[in-house]
């Protein structure tokens, strides 16, 4: 029996008096890929903020590889971990955003050659070849010296989408990456986006693209309200949901 | 599907017609005012009690050169002072520690809140609080040797630019986007790295402007320091005129250097600008 390479127990998280996420357990096995659905303010987001340590929770434990995140258990109480074992717990995800967040001030290139060689202290002949391997998969390799801001949201968040497998993860997580994309790029951004889960990659993937959790996703997990209201294969979830919640809010998306 | 429709008469056809040049009459009248009271203020000048002789001889002068050289120096190594602690305490300001955050806001109360030239007489007179100076047992000496003039000059200076630089620098360091802290943290980036190699380049493009400005004041500012015997430009001109008694006449030399150095420092600031404007969009291809 394999165990997930992702498990979450009772995890709570507050917001000052906003309870983003109660009570919610879950487990993510290797080479799945889950879509985490639901209405703007279920806690979808957080949870992924949770896994990567971006937020801190409140209750409850995360697993990542079977190591527990951001705290140690000594003498019956639980201790914070220091920032560097923070970030070398982080090196294990990586992270792609609505907004894409690339460095300005550095070429598409130099975004993706940033971590393996400032973090993890790589080789930068050996890294920038694999970087250009990246930009090549991602259908980028002409743009590798241009700047973001030269770049489309697309091919921008292509470049975030590689520069977060620069860092060998092993687990992606995708926080709404077509959301803040024009209509006409959400295409290219979702075609990588399935290559990689073909590739085997194991993916959390906030998204509104029911189309893409129906064609990709193995489990749809449907929240509302920080708790985890239905989950399962995609064309039940998204097909002949269970509960009354997950219909109104299908019926009210599509 | 239906045709278009024909267009509508009564539109007459512009091509051809071109558009005709303004006469700006009342540029003309404010530009000939201007050259009047520009004229009439020369002449005031020219038939005043100025000998324009002393001017051309002394705008040379060896003291004179020595002493823009002597303002350069300090300028350029008290600023220099200032953006190091400016970015340091800016640092400290924007951490979670408490301890360092208050150590920080207390560094900027101080020495904002006091005028600068107090603050050069008290680093000069530093020798008559403490007479000797070191580290126990391994160092010691008199403060009065230590504390020369342009030590005094530098300390000054550059300790109160850097409570003002440090609020440059944390402007410019809230003006990078939240979400760049969270990528450089989403690649296993610690705080400090994170500032480093991704805020603080960014930051840059926004403070270089007022950091501009505040050199061009530091410049000036140097100055002050003729009070302490600080053998700087305006320290220079004062003493020739003590000498001489051409008052007005060496003072508008030290101005003419004045000007002439922060006439060159704004093209300066314009390369530095576009140093750091890499991958904005004005300058994309």
């Amino acid at each position: 029996m394999t165990r997930p390479l992702v498990a979450i127990r009772s995890v709570s998280k507050n917001f000052g008096e906003f309870q983003a996420l109660e009570n919610v357990s879950l487990d993510v096995w290797p080479g799945e890929v889950m879509c985490l659905i639901g209405a703007s303010g279920s806690g979808k987001t957080t949870l992924l903020r949770c896994i990567n340590q971006l937020a801190m929770i409140d209750a409850g434990g995360i697993w990542l590889d079977g190591e527990l995140l951001g705290v140690r258990e000594q003498g019956g109480r639980l201790h914070r971990l220091s920032e560097r074992e923070i970030g070398r717990q982080r090196l294990k995800t990586g992270m792609v955003f609505q907004r894409f967040n690339l460095f300005p001030h550095k070429t598409a290139l130099e975004n993706i050659t940033e971590g393996p060689t400032q973090v993890q202290g790589r080789k930068s002949d050996e890294v920038r070849a694999e970087a250009l391997e990246l930009l090549r998969r991602v259908g980028l390799s002409a743009k590798a010296d241009w700047y973001p801001a030269q770049l489309s949201g697309g091919q921008q968040q292509r470049v975030a989408i590689a520069r977060a497998l620069a860092m060998k993860p092993m687990l992606m997580l995708f926080d709404e990456p077509t959301s803040a994309l024009d209509p006409e790029l959400v295409g290219e951004v979702l075609a990588v986006m399935k290559e990689l889960a073909k590739s085997g990659m194991t993916m959390m993937v906030v998204t509104h693209e029911l189309g893409f959790a129906r064609e990709v996703a193995d489990r749809v997990v449907y929240m509302d309200q920080g708790a985890i209201v239905e989950q399962g294969r995609a064309s039940d979830v998204l097909g002949a949901p269970r509960e009354e919640r997950t219909r109104a809010f299908l019926s009210a998306v599509i | 599907m239906k045709p278009a429709p024909a267009l509508a008469e009564g539109f007459p056809d512009l091509s051809g017609l071109r558009i005709a040049r303004e006469p700006h009459w009342f540029r003309w009248l404010s530009a000939a005012l201007i050259v009047l009271v520009l004229a009439a203020i020369a002449r005031a000048f020219a038939n005043g009690q100025i000998e324009w002789s002393y001017v051309s001889r002394f705008l040379t002068a060896k003291v004179i050169l020595e002493g823009i050289v002597n303002t350069m120096v300090m300028a350029v190594l008290a600023m220099a002072l200032g953006i190091v602690l400016g970015i340091v305490v800016a640092i400290m300001r924007l951490s979670p520690n408490p301890v360092l955050k208050m150590v920080a806001a207390g560094y900027t109360w101080l020495f904002r809140g006091t005028p600068l030239i107090l603050q050069l007489l008290l680093w000069f007179n530093l020798a008559l609080v403490f007479p000797t100076i070191g580290i126990p047992g391994l160092w010691s000496a008199r403060a009065v040797d230590v504390m020369t003039p342009f030590l005094a000059a530098l300390l000054g200076l550059g300790i109160n630019q850097g409570a003002y630089t440090s609020e440059v620098m944390r402007a410019g360091m809230l003006s990078v986007d939240i979400g760049q802290y969270e990528a450089a943290q989403a690649i296993g980036m610690g705080r400090l790295r994170a500032l480093r190699r991704i805020v603080l380049p960014q930051a840059m493009r926004v403070v270089i402007p007022p950091l501009g400005n505040e050199f061009i004041s530091m410049v000036k500012a140097t100055s002050l320091a003729s009070v302490i015997q600080y053998p700087e430009l305006l320290h220079n001109a004062e003493n020739i005129y003590y000498a001489n008694s051409r008052v007005i006449e060496l003072l508008i030399v030290a101005g003419l250097w004045y000007l002439l150095v922060v006439s060159i420092l704004t093209p300066l600031q314009m390369l530095l600008e576009r140093r750091f404007a890499r991958g904005t969009l004005r300058l994309a291809r």
